[in-house]
């Protein structure tokens, strides 16, 4: 079963309106650090980026590195421009890929 | 004269023995184990959406609505069983554990969960602690929110109580604590940075912060355990499971509050 | 401190030593931190009040604490954040994360939840669009639980 993933973002906007969206998806973002019972360091694996697109067109980054916190809560800001879709692709540092789409509706 | 205040006492003592077997002294007055986080970590609980448990509340709703193969070509969910208006499970943890009449034994939500999917839906139970089986009852556990806890011993569940009961009340580990010396004597003082709770499992399956993820009460237990040097118990094992029934009776009408936050 | 191995902080902290210059009135602890900002940045920042660094004062787990930086930028095309950082003084890794905005952000208000691996301070820089560097920091007395499990 894929990542569990929660997008908070409005369905409605007027034109220009500046819209928070609010992600959080499941992952353990294992540091590295952590030993396991028989004393090995588990292996590092974390979301490496964490990418949004509206329609297509990339507006927000962010790139994480492993002090981020276990299933990562993130929010930003977006103008809203048009109707449409808005993406939310987290990358982990293996090239596997978690992707959620919402619409949006903006008059 | 002083034979029959001998035997009158006897009697009393007597009647006194079989009132504590069914007894579960509440600490008074009772507080959920919410009410001694910060701020911020209350606030995230309440936060139906930045909660990350709820990760697993969706995750357990998808499951639940998944059909499961139960082999001839016959497919079946527990939305199948279960909807609102049919075996709804709005108070469904408000009552549990309780006894499976069928096996005779003492169940907690997650053992029911696996006694459903082995009985109705001809299917294997779920691994203890699995992610699965965490995120159906944290799902299922997230109905009741809000129902205050209801569950008594029964005749049939004495024993299981009074193990439970007495697992409370023994001292062990390396620190020779038991879980009444912290969190019946001892709830709203320090103990380094933190505040003693009462040791209350109505917001399980809960995430903790420390295990950065989202764990029964069976797992609360065995970390307990863990914190006074003893030996924990296998996860799901009948002890930890009457140990529950313990504290639910002795939680009585604390509201349900899966999946909770606790550090 | 469980998460984090003691040897290697004490194993970092040996090999770093301490920086020739240190423009920001820090300790040989931050070295790393500062360190990490030039290799990013190429400078060192000023600290400004249009950036501000929101964290609970006291947090009760180091493993998740919700950081609140705000940039006062107007988010036009001339005149917006192009990407602010988060460095912790503390951790073993000091950059915690770096996030790219645009003139479409409308608003350069982010929060994420971060690993903190004891009391310290969070920095945060903003890279404005006319080149400037600015920072602030907050700090955050981070308990530990009392049953440690080891």
């Amino acid at each position: 079963m894929s990542n569990a993933m929660r997008i908070s973002a409005p369905k409605t906007a007027t034109r220009g309106e500046v819209i928070e969206l609010k992600t959080l998806i499941q992952h353990d973002m294992e540091s590295g650090y952590r030993l396991d019972s028989r004393g090995e360091v588990v292996p590092r694996k974390i979301l490496e980026k964490f990418e949004c697109f509206y329609n297509g067109e990339i507006i927000f980054q962010a790139d994480f590195q492993r002090g981020i916190a276990a299933n990562p809560f993130l929010t930003f800001y977006t103008k809203a421009t048009e109707s449409g879709t808005l993406r939310f692709k987290y990358t982990e540092e293996t090239g596997k890929t978690f992707e959620e789409s919402v619409e949006i509706t903006v008059s | 004269m002083k034979y029959l205040a001998f035997g009158i006492g006897l009697v009393l003592s007597a009647c006194g023995d079989s009132q504590t077997t069914r007894d579960a002294p509440a600490p008074m007055p009772l507080k959920s184990g919410t009410e001694f986080l910060t701020l911020e970590t209350q606030a995230l609980q309440a936060d139906t959406f930045a909660n990350p448990a709820m990760l697993w509340v969706d995750r357990g709703q998808t499951l639940f609505t998944k059909p499961v193969d139960m082999g001839m070509g016959i497919e079946k969910a527990c939305a199948d069983c279960h909807s609102e208006t049919t075996r709804p499970l709005t108070q469904s943890a408000a009552h549990f554990p309780k006894l499976d009449e069928k096996s005779g034994a003492l169940v907690n939500l997650e053992e029911q969960i696996n006694l459903c999917r082995i009985r109705y839906q001809n299917t294997t139970a779920l691994d203890y602690e699995s992610q699965d089986l965490l995120a159906l009852t944290a799902y299922t556990a997230h109905q009741s929110n809000g129902q205050a806890i209801s569950v008594n011993a029964t005749p049939k569940t004495q024993k299981n109580f009074e193990n439970g009961k007495d697992y409370f009340f023994t001292k062990r580990g390396q620190m020779n604590f038991s879980c009444a010396q912290c969190h019946d004597e001892n709830w709203g003082k320090k103990l380094r940075g933190d505040t003693i709770s009462q040791g209350h499992g109505n917001g399980f399956p809960a995430y903790r912060l420390e295990w950065e993820t989202i764990g029964s009460l069976h797992r609360r237990f065995a970390d307990c355990d863990r914190g006074v040097r003893a030996q924990p118990l296998e996860l799901g094992s009948e002890t930890y499971t009457d140990l529950e029934l313990y504290l639910a009776v002795r939680g009585n009408g604390l509201d349900i509050e899966t999946p909770a936050i606790r550090r | 401190m469980s998460r984090f191995l003691r040897r290697d902080i004490i194993k970092l902290s040996a090999v770093l030593g301490v920086s020739a210059t240190l423009p920001l009135n820090v300790s040989a602890t931050t070295s790393a931190m500062q360190d990490a900002m030039t290799e990013l940045f190429g400078k060192l920042p000023e600290t400004s009040d249009q950036i501000q660094i929101e964290i609970p004062p006291i947090s009760e787990n180091g493993y998740s604490v919700l950081v609140d930086i705000m940039v006062d930028s107007p988010m036009t095309d001339t005149d917006y954040v192009k990407r602010i950082a988060l460095f912790s003084e503390r951790n073993p890794v000091p950059l915690l994360s770096v996030y790219t905005l645009s003139p479409r952000s409308g608003r350069a208000h982010i929060t994420n939840r971060v690993r903190l691996g004891g009391t310290q301070s969070v920095h945060g820089i903003a890279e404005m669009s006319d080149g400037r560097l600015i920072t602030a920091s907050a700090k955050t007395l981070v308990t530990l639980a009392a049953c440690v499990v080891l």
